[in-house]
């Protein structure tokens, strides 16, 4: 059963069409990563999805209940950590879970416990009586995941959850993303870094200026995109645009060129064959090359060449 | 299909979609106390706060007494300046203090904390409610503090407990119903540092121009007319009236009017506003 659905969602600010007719899903008890640059338009996707703010246009529905109409009843199965951290700053990281588990209609009694028992958890236990204003950046937004399952929401959206931490910190808060899914939670989840998704992910859905560019399983992105890919330099800049036509019958998609160092890259079937036919293509055309190497791709493969062409 | 989804989660400990009016209440009553609580809280741990929105009207009580008090009964002589002000000061006390309002509503927005706020199960007037009720607890702090202040450089009330009581119970009230004003410019503005300059100016004028420091009577015309029919003077000529035992009927009533029809048009207006997704 599909717990989170949004149906061609369009939002607009003004001249930004920041979604343009977004569609996913994700089935109860799965996890889905949300993969996109700055910009992309998932906060706005992941505000539209838990009541924040209403589309243009688009159906979303979350536990069968209708967003738009159900805000109430959505409000009572959904966690949500905004893409910065909301915690309240004079507030300590106890006081401030008690607070939003009050809020969530917890009993009085367990609330207390089931703070500690998060504070726990979340490493947080040697500050859980300090306000949080003296917490640094990682023990905030760990707080603000705390606070997001207190009531153990069956509906968990975190917005790019580890953003602004340093590495240590947010493989540490990826430990802590695990645990908070093993439960059968339904999870939707923002990031910008590829191996977060395909860390945390089942499926991703990579998303760009506001549309669906991609969708599937981190190893399914990574196959549809190509088996290698090869890369080269033409030598004469002026030849740039004549490589890029002598090779684009070559590639799964249009090669693709940076514009700074004038690196082509075109994704393959077969690399060696490929490869073979590339450098004869060129080499018709009297085009000279430098740089030239076949390799697998990665998923920033995947993300590049999709993010890239829109 | 969707109470499906929530009784396969049976660690799922929140509030089940459940309806009842009174239940609600309930609800709403815990929700706005949780919030009153925690901004009562801040209050607690930055008492810097609490001290800067109490030196700034005693500041004011005792400039004005000792500075203009002289020259104002020199005019009117007989009269102690210091009853006169002090009734009306406290209703200047009250409502700078709910400007800090404004700004916290735009701090809590631009942090992020309203956003959380709105995605929780919560009544929609409890995060508002809670404000408000905690600027009416720092307003009774604030006015039994200008009242002792007062009584230490001369004020000497002649009313009955029962009138003096009436009197802080309206002072008070209106810096209530005020605050849901300035919660409403806050939702409004939604940035801090538009909120600090938009939650504070337009009271000055409002502030000045009426029955609060001096008797509008002695206002050129085309201000008069605005002095002394603008709610401060109303409230204020109802707050010193009551201190001095010397107050109509018809002046409280208008003072509760105003009370009334304040909260009845920002109270709904401030909640819209907090209910609509902001872009
Ligand atoms: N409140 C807003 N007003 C105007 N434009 C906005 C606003 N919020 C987001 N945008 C624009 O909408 C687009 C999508 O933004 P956002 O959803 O925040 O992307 P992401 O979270 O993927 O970085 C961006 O171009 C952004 O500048
Ligand atoms: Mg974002």
């Amino acid at each position: 059963m599909e717990t989170i659905v949004a149906e061609n969602v369009y939002k607009a600010y003004g001249e930004v069409q920041a979604l343009n007719g977004v569609s996913l899903s994700v089935p109860k008890g799965q996890i889905l990563g949300l993969l996109g640059p700055n910009g992309a338009g998932k906060t706005t996707l992941v505000r539209c999805l838990t009541t924040l703010l209403v589309p243009d246009s688009g159906t979303l529905t979350i536990g069968g209940y209708d967003v738009l109409t159900e805000k109430d009843k959505v409000r009572q199965i959904i966690g949500l950590s905004g893409q910065y951290s909301a915690v309240d700053e004079q507030l300590t990281g106890r006081e401030n879970l008690i607070m939003v588990g009050r809020l969530y209609h917890l009993d009085p009694a367990n609330v207390r416990n089931r703070a500690d028992e998060l504070l726990a958890q979340f490493s947080l236990e040697d500050a859980a009586n300090r306000p949080v204003k003296t917490y640094s950046g990682g023990m905030r937004r760990r707080l603000d995941l705390a606070a997001s399952v207190i009531a153990d929401p069956p509906v968990l959206f975190l917005d790019e959850p580890t953003t602004g931490l340093d590495p240590y910190a947010r493989k540490e808060s990826w430990n802590f993303i695990r645990k908070l899914v093993t439960e059968g939670t339904t999870l939707l989840l923002t990031t910008q870094y590829l191996e977060e998704a395909d860390y945390l992910a089942d499926n991703i859905v990579l998303i760009n200026k506001g549309e669906v560019a991609a969708e599937g399983t981190a190893d399914e992105l990574k196959a549809n995109l190509a088996s290698d890919v090869i890369e080269f330099r033409p030598e004469d800049r002026d030849q740039r645009q004549a490589a890029l036509e002598a090779v684009s019958a070559f590639g799964h998609d249009d090669p693709q060129i940076d514009e700074e160092t004038g690196l082509i890259t075109v994704a393959v079937d077969e690399g060696s064959k490929s490869l073979m036919e590339v450098v004869r293509a060129l080499d018709q055309k009297g085009i000279a090359i430098g740089d030239l190497s076949l390799r697998r791709p990665s998923l920033d493969d995947v993300f590049l060449s999709l993010t890239q062409q829109a | 299909m969707a109470q499906d989804a929530l009784q396969q989660q049976p660690q799922f400990q929140g509030d089940i979609v459940e309806s009842g009016l009174l239940r609600q209440l309930k609800w709403n009553i815990q929700d706005t106390l949780v919030i009153a609580w925690r901004n009562l809280m801040h209050i607690r741990r930055q008492p810097r706060l609490l001290v800067l929105s109490t030196v700034q009207p005693i500041m004011f009580l005792l400039l004005f007494t000792f500075v203009f008090g002289g020259a104002i009964e020199f005019r009117f002589p007989g009269d102690n300046y210091i009853n006169f002000l002090l009734p009306g000061i406290l209703i200047q006390a009250v409502i700078f203090g709910t400007t800090q309002t404004t700004v916290n509503i735009a701090e809590d927005i631009q942090k992020g904390v309203i956003d959380r706020f709105r995605s929780l199960p919560m009544g929609r007037t409890a995060v508002l409610a809670g404000r408000t009720l905690s600027d009416a607890a720092r307003g009774l702090f604030v006015v039994t503090l200008m009242l002792i202040v007062g009584f230490l450089i001369g004020f000497r009330p002649e009313g009955t407990i029962l009138n003096i009581v009436g009197a802080i119970f309206l002072a008070v009230s209106f810096g209530f119903v005020f605050s849901w004003i300035s919660a409403f410019i806050g939702l409004l503005v939604g940035d801090v540092e538009t909120a600090q300059v938009a939650g504070f100016i337009w009271v000055f004028p409002l502030v000045f121009a009426s029955s609060i420091f001096v008797d509008p009577s002695t206002m050129p015309d085309w201000l008069r007319g605005f002095a002394e029919n603008q709610p401060l003077s109303a409230i204020a000529n109802a707050v010193r009236g009551l201190f001095f035992g010397d107050v109509s009927l018809q002046t409280v009533l208008l003072a509760l009017a105003w009370i009334a029809g304040i909260f009845l048009v920002f109270m709904p207006l401030a909640v819209w506003q907090y209910g609509r997704s902001t872009d």
